[in-house]
Parts: C-alpha cells; structure tokens; sequence
C-alpha cells in the first residue's frame, strides 16, 4: 500500500482538503471520504454512467478517475444542483415528466444532461438522445427522461439559467 | 368496483413522492449505508466452469493488511451447516394435478468441494476496507481439478456428459408436462402441420444498481438487521432466521431504495445469508456490494429455452392442435424451481382457442450462471414459440399473419374463458376479461395500419429497400397469491399509516399507494404514511415479484380499510352521538351524511380510541384504530397486451432500424396513468435490448464472454424507437379496484415482434428467425442463403 496523498479540492462550492492512497477511486473519494453518496457507482469501468460529475465544468467519470487527479480541481456532484433545497430546473421536469424511476442513474443523467445543455441549449431530440446516450438507464426506457430534458431546456433558455 | 366520487386519486397522473430524495442525491440504496465499525467482504471466484477444489491456500491473504477474516467454503461447511431449502412452496392442487419430476440442486454459501460456474465463490476475505479485501483476495491460492464443463443442455443429457450435481447422477433436473385435448390425435387429423426449432437465448435484468447487503448483530437485544437490496424482505428475513437458528423475531430486514431489481432481486442469494452470518462471528457490521463484473457473472441470468413445436391447421388457419416439447438451460442451480418452466407451459396457449394442447418440459443443470425470473419470466420464451408459429401458418397459407391472429383469438364474448389447464397457483386457467381482437386492431392503427403499411412494403421493395411488420400478442397471469398484507392505522396526528411486505424497486409504490389509501379514506395523499420493504412494519409479507403488488396489495388495503371504517364509524358515533349508519368519510372527517357541520377529524376518531381513562370509545370497542389483513387473491388477473413493429433492414449490412413500434395494451384499472406508461416503456425497452443485442456467450469450455458492459449491450436512448401506446380497460372482476398486473408485460413481445417484423422483411428471401437476438450476422447470412452468394 503507498503512502496517503494529501489533496485539497472544491466540490459544490465547499473546499476540502483530505488524505487517500494514490490508487483510490474519485468516485470512491466523494462516497467514502467526502460522504457524498449522491454520486452512484454503476459499473466501475467507465460504460454506465451513473457516476458523472462536473469536473472543472465539464462532465467527467468519477469511477474511472482517480482522487488525486482532482487535487485542485473545482467539481460539482448531484449534492450541488439544488439551490437551497429548490430544485434547479433540470431536477423539476424530472419530476414533472417521470423521468426517473429507481433513481439510480438520476444523478449521472442529470450531470450529463446539464453538461448537455449548457454547449446546446436548444437541442432536437435526436441531440438529445445522442447525448444521452452516455448514460445507461434499465428502468425508463428513455423516453420520459428525453421529454425532461427537452422541458429543461426550454425552462432554462426562458429562465436565463444554468 | 368504488364509485366515481369516490376515486378522487385513483387515475390521476400524481407526481411521484419519491423524486425528490432521489433528484437531490439524497437517497439511500445499500452502497450508501455506513455503520461504526464496518467491515467490507470480497469473494474469491471460480475461474473456471467445471472443476473439484483440490486445495486452497489461505494464508498469505490471511496475513495481508486490515484483513480480519479469510473463510473457505469448506470451513463455511462445518461452522455452518447447510439447512432444507426453503423454497416457494407449490400449491397441493399443482403438485397432485401437474405432471412433475423435480430435483431441486441447493446451492451451498459458498463452494465447498467443487465449483460448478464462472464466478461461483468459494472463499470469503473479510478486512477493513473493500480495496483491503480485494487485495487479500488476491492473495488466495486455488488448485483445481478441472472437470469437463457442460454448456450445451442437449449434450448435457447425454449418458457420457459429465454430471454437474453428482447426488443426482443426471442433468435432467425436472420435468414437466401438462395437456389438454388430444394433441397426438389432432395433428394427425390436421389438414396442415408446420414442425420447428426455436431458441430464446439468454440474457438478463441488470438492473442500474448491483445487488449488495449489509448486516449488522446488536448483543444487546441479540438481534440482527439485514439490509439488502433485495424485493423479497420477508424471504430473505425467513432464510436468516432458520440459517442462523435465530426467532424471526430477532431478525429484520430492510430493503433501502433499491435502484432496480427486474427479478433478478426476487429470491435469496447466499450473500443474503453469508453476510449476517460474519456480522455475527465477527460481531462486526459486514459490507458487500456487488461489483458488474460480479453481478454479469454470479447474479442469476434468464430465458434461455430451445424448443420443438408442431402446429396442425386447416386450410383457414384455424389452430386444431399445438405440442411443444422444450429444454430449459438452468446453469448451475434452479433457485426458484419449477416457476419459469411452468410460466412458460401456462403461457404458451396465449390469446388463441386452441382445443389440443400439450406441453413437455425438461429442465437440465449445465456450467453456467443460475436461471430465475426475469420480467417475463418464461412468458417471452412461450411468446416467440406461439407468436412465430402463428406467421409461419399465415406464411404457408398465403394470409396475413394479423388475419391468421384474428381467426384464432378468443372473442370477447366468450369471456370469461376457461383456458383448460392449471396456473401455478393450482387454480384452473380463466381469463378474466378483455377484448384481444380489438388490442390486435388498434396496435395496427398505432402504426398506421396494415393495409397502409403493405403499400409501403411493396414501394419500398421496389427501391430495393426492405420493410417489414411483426406482431407479437400474449396474455399474461399477474398478480399471483399465495398473499400480500396491509396495516392500516389511523394516528391521532390524522395521518394514516400503511405498512404492507411489498417492496418498491423504482416503481413508485410510495405514490401509488397513497392513491388508493387517500381514496379508501377520503384524504389527501399527503396525509398517507407509507412504509414498505421492512420486516419490522408487518410482521408476515411476500414482496414485490411476478406483477403483483398493485393488485394484491391494492386488495389488502381494500379489505383493511373496510374492517377499520366499521371501527372509525362506531367510535366516530359515539363521539358524534349518532348511528354509524349515518356515518360517511369526507375530506379527512367523519361526518353525518346530509349535515356538513356535523363532522370529527379521522385524529380526533384516533385519539378517542386509544387505550387509557379518557377514550371515548363505546362498549364492547377495543382499543386503537389499526387493522392488519392478508389478501389471498382468488387466482391471477389476466393482462394481455399486442406489440406491433416496423423494421428497415438493410440486407447488406445486417443493420436494421425499428421504424415504429407501437403497443396496446389492457392492465384493468389504472392507477396512475404516467406510472403505468413508464413501466411498459421501460419494459419494452428492455424487450427490444433482448430482441437485437443483449445476450450472455459462452464459450466451449464454460467461459462467460460478455462479462463487462463492454461486451454485454444495454440499449441506449439513441437505440430506441418511439414507442406509440394505446389502452384497453377491461377492468379485473377478482379484485375490489378491478387492477391488474403490468410490470413485466411490456418485456415479453418485443423479441418475437422483431423476429417476426425481419422475417416479414426478409420474406422474399423466405428467410426464417426462430432464433433471438435478431443479430445483423443472421440476416446477412439467411440472405446469402436465399440467394446462393458465397462472398
């Protein structure tokens, strides 16, 4: 076993500062020792998607990168989407178009969807899907998630949010 | 059937309660559970199919870092000593009635003498952190005896196969048989008859969530708690007690959210029982969660059946007789008996008046991961038998396959229709209602109709492009006993409780059942109080498997709430000073019909019922207003569905786009419309992934090739067509809501529906698809076939 590396990094506007063995997962890092467990685990070799975080803004695998490669960077997990417990508007149609059934893939749906959304704010449903399509869902069948997603960006463009 | 006025929430499209939690990240499945103390659990697996353990070395991975525990199978063995099985008992109707040999292989918690698949544990290391035990797992050093691995269940049967469990000395592990008529009779009296083989290959739930289990022993009340992302809590509850010799009493289990199950979470593994049992030797609280690589190889696949199928007929395609004999490839143990087998002889029948029937089955143990209920749970396999034969009479008659459905279904005045054979709850098979012909039409409409389509087909033919249609029809038993519970309470708060065994996997029980209780109550669903998936809510439950918890659950809280409103009225009188008889439920009150004044909060009604000097209940009334009632439906509710896809297959390729896909569908009374939509497009979507790309391979010698989502294909939002859905309400008469079963239906059409839709495609080629999943190989080569190219 090698030696603990000190890291410090930001998640969701929070720094942490913490200390892990050079091989341990990111995704293992924000569930274990950041106590963020709204990031899931899917698969554990980068296919599924469930583990999707933004790091440094943009959408990254946690399960296929490792926490000491996130010393200094600024990540958001599903924890930061809410604001003060108020659903960010991708999160509301979720909830108004059923777009999750067990939940277990929300979390990576929803940062891939975010992701999605702020390169292309007005996407055609085939956009959708393709972008989608970096997340594996076993419960919805897609559809309604591609119908959320489509809702959200119609609320964020006339809402002006990100 | 409730009147209208009182359905206030019953059919209304409610948002899901269970979405915030899970929008916000703060859900919790069993990965996410930490205890003080907690120690993680890794197993060492079998790297090979078939082989004795000749010896095994522990002790490097004993004296790894953090480790605290290293246990062999055969150190398991003698601490721990294997109990009878306690599997799903059947019926005495079925077992006196049903023509039936079964030999039931139990699978020990871990492997002792020999290992019998890839992936099979056969030793536990227990340390401090999960990567400390995968570490030590390592470690461990294994020597084997190989052993020839069966994974063909027709050489399985064969004198010189080598024999997976020796105690039997054969493979063949059950056989089943059921008939009615005289088949042998009619197909020899039959004008036509069409002979084939069809193979449904194996593939699985996966759900997004692994399995996982965490235990813990409290010494104080020497109790134990097991959480399992499992839908069978109070099984899992059950095994626990009688393997650990604890009083249920002192066992609970919990499933957390559970992040899909699909079957695959329907019955007791031996990590159920394993992890309890170190949580007790090491009075540690003991980790393990499931990794895909372990889930794609020890969690239990699914369908896998080869069949043999005649059908006789007469010159208008009426069905006079069906006989299929089939194998079903069981892997390495039978987990749940004779259930998938026998869903698959009660289905193969389907929607069509098909006087002479027979069906042989014969169940063979071969070197692979176990087989057990998937959603479908044999009724796939039965559908792509009966649905492909039914285009192969329309083929050689010349007709249309929907006219040749047509010909044959059963009307819907002959309802209800006694189908002439047993279901596996030993009740004869009666259909309950529905109108199949009419599903058949408006899944044609769905997508654009026949006669349109046809004109399509034959332009497109002309551009050399090659379209096609495929139906696939079935009916589907759901909802099926022995029971489910519910407790109704009343709170003096005002909030009403209910506590029932059956146990949500995504599909948004929380909400649904807030319905039917606000209903039953005449109260907001926000005053409903739900608790499921945990033993200590309801002290008997079956769970959530076999499309059955709306209906049987729905049914308890029904009869429930009946019991306890006889209560709530007399307390409520005696408080109102008044006759029960002038008593009605409204908008959370108690009040006297025709007097809006005269009315007491349900909280107010509960306070007066509890025990203690200032109740004011009337004589002879017992304290508290809660009631408990197990529901023992009847028999199954019969759903039924008709799928309908448009292909566009490129012949050179193989590729094939699925350009409309429509359903119709009946499930009864509905509860909440966009649930039960989001359940037959999830299933369908499921269906679609086993008709073109999921599938598990293995190789000559046992080895498991798709295991990592590398290889195994999942279907993704870009893989997916639109999915056009249609209802049919023909409300169950077995129940008090007039529910029925849907979460599995939606994965049972879809393979055969493809298979049919190529095939229709292909038919100037006269090219066949009896085998799933239509893969792009196939079709090149049955075009290669039909016109002698070698390229």
């Amino acid at each position: 076993m090698a030696e603990p590396i000190a890291i410090r990094l930001t998640v969701n506007g929070k720094p942490y500062e913490g200390r892990c063995e050079p091989r341990k997962l990111l995704s293992d890092f924000l569930r274990e020792d950041l106590g963020l467990t709204g990031t899931h685990v899917g698969c554990e070799h980068g296919i599924c998607g469930a583990c999707t975080i933004h790091f440094n803004g943009e959408a990254a695998r946690s399960c296929i990168m490792l926490a000491v490669q996130a010393d200094g960077a600024e990540l958001t997990t599903i924890e930061g989407l809410a604001n003060n417990g108020e659903f960010h508007p991708l999160q509301q149609a979720f909830h108004e178009n059923h777009g999750l059934q067990c939940g277990f893939c929300t979390p990576g749906m929803l940062m891939v969807a975010l992701d999605f959304l702020r390169l292309n704010p007005k996407p055609t449903e085939q956009e959708i899907r393709e972008a989608l399509s970096a997340v594996l869902c076993r419960c919805t069948g897609y559809r309604d998630i591609v119908r959320s997603v489509a809702a959200a960006a119609q609320k964020m463009r006339s809402s002006g949010s990100r | 059937m409730p009147d209208a006025a009182k359905t206030r929430h019953v059919g209304r499209s409610l948002l899901r309660r269970e979405d915030r939690r899970l929008l916000l990240g703060q859900g919790q499945y069993v990965a996410d559970l930490v205890l003080p103390r907690m120690l993680h659990a890794a197993f060492v697996r079998s790297p090979i199919a078939h082989a004795r353990i000749r010896a095994i070395d522990i002790s490097r991975a004993a004296a790894a870092p953090g480790v605290a525990l290293v246990l062999t199978g055969a150190e398991l063995a003698r601490l721990l000593p294997t109990i009878p099985d306690h599997q799903v008992v059947l019926p005495s109707k079925w077992r006196t009635t049903v023509r039936h040999h079964i030999l039931n292989p139990q699978q020990a918690l871990l492997a002792a003498d020999k290992v019998r698949h890839v992936g099979e544990a056969f030793v536990v290391v227990v340390a401090e952190t999960r990567y400390a035990a995968e570490d030590a797992a390592a470690l461990v050093e294994a020597e084997f005896d190989p052993l020839p691995a069966v994974v063909d269940p027709e050489q399985g049967m064969r004198p010189d196969a080598a024999i997976v469990h020796e105690q039997f000395g054969t493979n063949l592990i059950a056989e089943l048989s059921v008939a009615k008529g005289d088949v042998e009779e009619a197909l020899v009296s039959a004008p036509h008859r069409l002979k084939r083989r069809f193979h449904h290959h194996r593939y699985a739930a996966l759900p997004m969530e692994c399995r996982g289990v965490v235990s813990a022993y409290d010494a104080r009340s020497q109790s134990l708690t097991v959480w399992s992302a499992t839908q069978v809590v109070h099984w899992v509850r059950r095994e626990v007690a009688a393997t650990l010799a604890m009083p249920e009493a002192r066992v609970r289990c919990v499933a957390l959210d559970v992040g899909g199950g699909f079957g695959v979470k329907g019955h007791v593994y031996p990590e159920d029982l394993l992890i309890p049992f170190l949580a007790c030797k090491l009075s540690h609280p003991i980790k393990w969660i499931e990794d895909r690589h372990e889930h794609l190889m020890c969690s239990c696949h699914s369908r896998d059946q080869i069949h043999d199928a005649e059908i006789g007929f007469d010159n208008e395609g009426r069905i006079l007789a069906y006989r299929d004999r089939f194998l079903v490839d069981c892997g390495a143990f039978n987990p749940i008996g004779s259930g998938v087998v026998y869903n698959t002889i009660a289905h193969l029948i389907g929607p069509y008046r098909i006087d002479n029937f027979a069906a042989e089955a014969k169940v063979v143990s071969t070197n692979k991961v176990a087989n057990a209920p998937y959603r479908g749970a044999g009724r796939p396999e039965a559908a792509l038998v009966t649905e492909r034969m039914m285009d192969l009479v329309a083929g050689h008659l010349g007709l249309e396959p929907a006219e040749v459905r047509r010909r044959n279904m059963i009307r819907p005045h002959e309802m209800p229709y006694k189908l002439g054979i047993l279901y596996r709850d030993g009740e004869p098979i009666v259909y309950d209602g529905g109108d199949y012909p009419a599903a058949l039409e408006q899944a044609l409409a769905a997508v654009g109709g026949l006669a349109a389509f046809r004109e399509r087909q034959r332009q497109a033919r002309e551009e050399g492009r090659h379209l096609g249609i495929g139906i696939g029809c079935y009916t589907e038993g759901t909802g099926v006993g022995p029971f489910e519970g519910a407790t109704v309470r009343i709170e003096p708060s005002g909030k009403i409780v209910l506590a029932s065994g059956a146990c949500p996997q995504g599909q948004g029980m929380e909400t649904i059942f807030a319905q039917v209780v606000a209903d039953a109550w005449s109260v907001d669903p926000d005053d409903v109080v739900i608790s499921l998936a945990d033993t200590a809510a309801i002290p008997m439950g079956f769970g959530t498997i076999a499309s059955r918890s709306t209906v049987t659950l729905s049914a308890a809280i029904h009869h429930a709430s009946e019991r306890l409103r006889e209560k709530t009225f007399a307390i409520a009188a005696n408080l109102l000073e008044c006759g029960a008889g002038d008593l009605e439920l409204r908008d959370g009150m108690v009040g006297v019909k025709g007097v809006p004044d005269m009315a007491v909060p349900l909280g107010k009604v509960a306070q007066a019922a509890r025990p203690g000097w200032d109740h004011s209940r009337p004589p002879g009334i017992d304290a508290g207003l809660e009631e408990t009632y197990y529901w023992e439906p009847p028999t199954v509710t019969w759903s039924y569905a008709v799928h309908v896809a448009i292909v566009d297959v490129d012949i050179r390729t193989g590729g094939l786009k699925i350009e409309r896909y429509a359903v119709a569908h009946d499930c009864g009374v509905v509860v909440n419309p966009m649930l039960v939509e989001g359940q037959i497009i999830g299933g369908t979507v499921q269906g679609i992934g086993g008709g073109l790309f999921e599938r598990f391979a293995y190789d000559s010698d046992g080895q498991l090739l798709t295991g990592s989502l590398m290889d195994y294909m999942v279907p993704t939002a870009s893989d997916v067509p639109d999915i056009a859905l249609a209802h049919q309400h023909s409300p169950s008469p077995l129940n008090p809501l007039g529910v029925k079963g849907l979460g599995e239906g939606g994965a049972i059409a879809p393979p055969v529906a493809i298979a049919n839709a190529v095939a229709d495609a292909l038919a100037p080629f006269k090219a066949e698809f009896n085998v799933t999943p239509v893969l792009p190989e196939q079709i090149v080569a049955a075009v290669k076939q039909a016109t002698g190219r070698t390229s």
